[in-house]
């Protein structure tokens, strides 16, 4: 008999434990997700029931916004620009930041260590702080106001993620592999395409889908350093600040959509990712 | 023609030295096995020979080329990992085949010699399957096949059979020595297993913190061991020692028996294998401390003055702990070891 109340107790301890954390991830979920069905649902709207009240959780599917964006001048250009940078970003941080990630992983040298924090720290200034410096030095050498241009500052913002994305694949490669090829014909480089590339290309895409977020959300460099060739979200800036409300709502949609599947894309990556730069 | 000189070889890890001044010779088609306890500088030597690593001092010459300077793949080698290193993106079949795609084989070549080597290994029926399907035992036999499958020269093995059952090890042994022999490859191979190294050997050497002690043939090393170090590392139970002092003119006083020994005068020890102590009427006094009867013979681990002293007798004898025994020690089989310099005495 004495023995049951024990056990009755932490029943309930646990249960209410339980409840306490099923809570906790709806209210996390909740907030995230509530604010992007709401864009969604007045991205789907008429302009008058935007601004009407109460609202409706129901979307009513009106196309009007999305459809005025599409002949919006000048928006399939920015579109395009905003795809070319990315693209470029991708392409530039990976090129620099993966032979980096390889080099930390895989070679011991003096300062390594500062190496791996500088990294880092190069996100720690902030961009309005160098936007005035770095417009003065581009119109200098002539590559302001171009998509090249914009991709190099991209590229600095997404290379610290590069470099430690790839640091953490390459640290998970074991060196005997590619010792092995060595002993079995490889030179360095082919022991690296045949063996070290295969293992690790799902993880190089996703950490070039990442800089491709990184640009494609990157705003204020982009309205500072271009005027003619704005992306995406310079543009929409600029055009939006003026615009009626369910305008504004469908931008923000047409800006959030990409970057919500891309990052969805590469999810696990980045949990590796704040692991390591935590460690 | 692939003999392995190795002169002068030093390998310091920063402070830390690995390797003292390594001196080998493996003779072309030789099986050599470099036998140690864990850290004294096995895979360490094995890495520099294949050009893993680059030594701090000294020379490594395969064939009649210094090689000290070419990559691995240059060097006629072939390795097998301690921790396999299979790769885990390619099937069995690919990762045995990797070495001879490389070297650009015929295709029908290529798998009629994978299929053969799998055969050796006996992994046939695992060819289609991955690194990450597979036991590590069965990966184990595919490095060694990835190896094999190369004909190479030479062959470096680091503990390649260490993950097998005991059964399963025992007929790989054999196999791997027949095949080594058949295909005239000279073969360096890591153990620290005493009776693997016995069994496959034509020399052993025996490291120890960094330094080659002795490089013999087995029979050599187990009955003339050349350091106190290989008499204490070599044989199970390994050799007893007892201090001994001198009377002159070769005669040597240990635990209160008289001996004929070496003609010094300063202090040595006394050594000899279990195995060749038997009781009899003049002898080494010694209490009986512990009995293992191991069917075969009797393990006893006994008490002379003081010092542990373990004798392996006649299972038809009957010891009881506590027992009083006499044991002689067979004269051929005495040896003499300088505590200074722990090195044998003649
Ligand atoms: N890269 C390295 N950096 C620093 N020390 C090292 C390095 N590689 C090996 N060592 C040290 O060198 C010594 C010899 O190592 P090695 O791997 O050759 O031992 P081993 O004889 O193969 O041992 P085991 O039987 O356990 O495999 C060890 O003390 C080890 O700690
Ligand atoms: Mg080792």
């Amino acid at each position: 008999m004495t023995a049951v109340t024990p056990d009755v107790a932490h029943a309930d301890v646990r249960k209410s434990g339980r409840f306490l954390f099923r809570a906790a991830i709806v209210f996390l979920c909740a907030w995230v997700l509530v604010p992007i069905y709401f864009l969604l649902i007045n991205t789907l709207s008429s302009p008058e029931t935007v601004n009407a009240f109460p609202k409706s959780f129901i979307p009513e599917f009106d196309m009007g916004s999305l459809t005025f964006f599409a002949n919006f001048a000048g928006m399939l250009t920015a579109l395009k620009n905003s795809v070319i940078v990315a693209c470029l970003t991708m392409v530039l941080s990976i090129a620099f930041g993966a032979p980096a990630g390889y080099a930390l992983s895989r070679f011991d040298f003096r300062g390594k260590e500062l190496f791996r924090v500088l990294i880092l720290l190069t996100r720690a200034f902030p961009l309005p702080l160098l936007a005035l410096p770095l417009a003065v030095l581009f119109i200098r050498t002539g590559l302001d106001d171009t998509l090249l241009g914009l991709a190099l500052v991209h590229t600095t913002l997404a290379i610290p993620f590069a470099v430690l994305i790839t640091f953490s694949l390459f640290s998970g490669i074991p060196i005997e592999l590619e010792e092995a090829a060595w002993t079995l014909g490889c030179t360095r480089f082919t022991a690296f395409t045949k063996v070290v590339l295969p293992l690790i290309a799902p993880g190089i895409a996703a950490s070039a889908i990442f800089a491709f977020v990184i640009s494609w959300n990157e705003v204020f460099a982009a309205a500072v350093l271009t005027i003619q060739n704005r992306t995406l979200p310079a543009f929409l800036l600029q055009s939006l600040g003026t615009s009626p409300l369910h305008l504004k709502f469908a931008g923000g949609f047409i800006l959030v959509v990409p970057a919500l599947v891309f990052i969805f894309a590469v999810r696990k990556y980045l949990f590796a990712m704040w692991g390591i730069a935590n460690r | 023609m692939a003999q392995i000189r190795i002169k002068n070889v030093a390998k310091r890890f920063g402070a830390y030295q690995a390797l003292h001044s390594i001196n080998l010779d493996v003779a072309d088609q030789e099986f050599m096995v470099l036998l140690g306890a864990s850290g004294c500088g096995k895979t360490t030597l094995l890495r520099i020979i294949a050009g893993l690593e680059t030594p701090s001092e000294g020379e490594v010459w395969i064939g009649d080329r210094r090689v000290d300077h070419l990559a691995p793949r240059d060097r006629g080698i072939a390795m097998v990992f301690q921790n396999y290193a299979v790769f885990p993106h390619l099937t069995v079949f690919e990762n045995i085949a990797f070495g001879l795609r490389m070297a650009k084989m015929d295709n029908a070549l290529v798998t009629k010699r994978v299929e053969r080597t799998a055969e050796l290994m006996h992994i046939e029926q695992l060819l289609k399957r991955y690194s990450g399907e597979l036991s590590g035992g069965q990966r184990q036999r595919v490095a060694v096949a990835r190896a094999l499958a190369m004909e190479p020269d030479v062959i470096l093995m680091d503990e390649p059979l260490s993950n097998l059952d005991a059964l399963l090890r025992l007929e790989m042994r054999a196999e791997l020595k027949g095949v080594l022999a058949e295909s005239k490859t000279t073969a360096i191979y890591v153990t620290h297993d005493q009776v693997e190294a016995m069994s496959l050997a034509d020399r052993i050497s025996v490291m120890h913190q960094g330094r080659i002690v002795q490089a013999a043939s087995p029979i050599e090393v187990y009955r003339n061991p050349a350091a106190r170090f290989v008499a204490s590392f070599i044989g199970n139970p390994p050799m007893n020692f007892l201090p001994a002092t001198s009377h002159g003119n070769g005669q040597w006083s240990v635990a209160g028996q008289t001996f004929n020994g070496p003609a010094t005068q300063k202090p040595l020890e006394f050594a000899i294998r279990p195995e060749d102590l038997s009781p009899a009427d003049q002898g080494l006094k010694a209490t009986a401390r512990v009995v293992e009867p191991l069917g075969a013979h009797l393990l006893v681990t006994c008490d002379v003055e003081g010092a542990s002293f373990r004798a392996v007798l006649d299972s038809d004898l009957t010891v009881r702990p506590g027992d009083i025994l006499t044991l002689a020690p067979q004269p051929d089989r005495i040896r003499w070891f300088d505590p200074e310099t722990t090195q044998a005495v003649a």
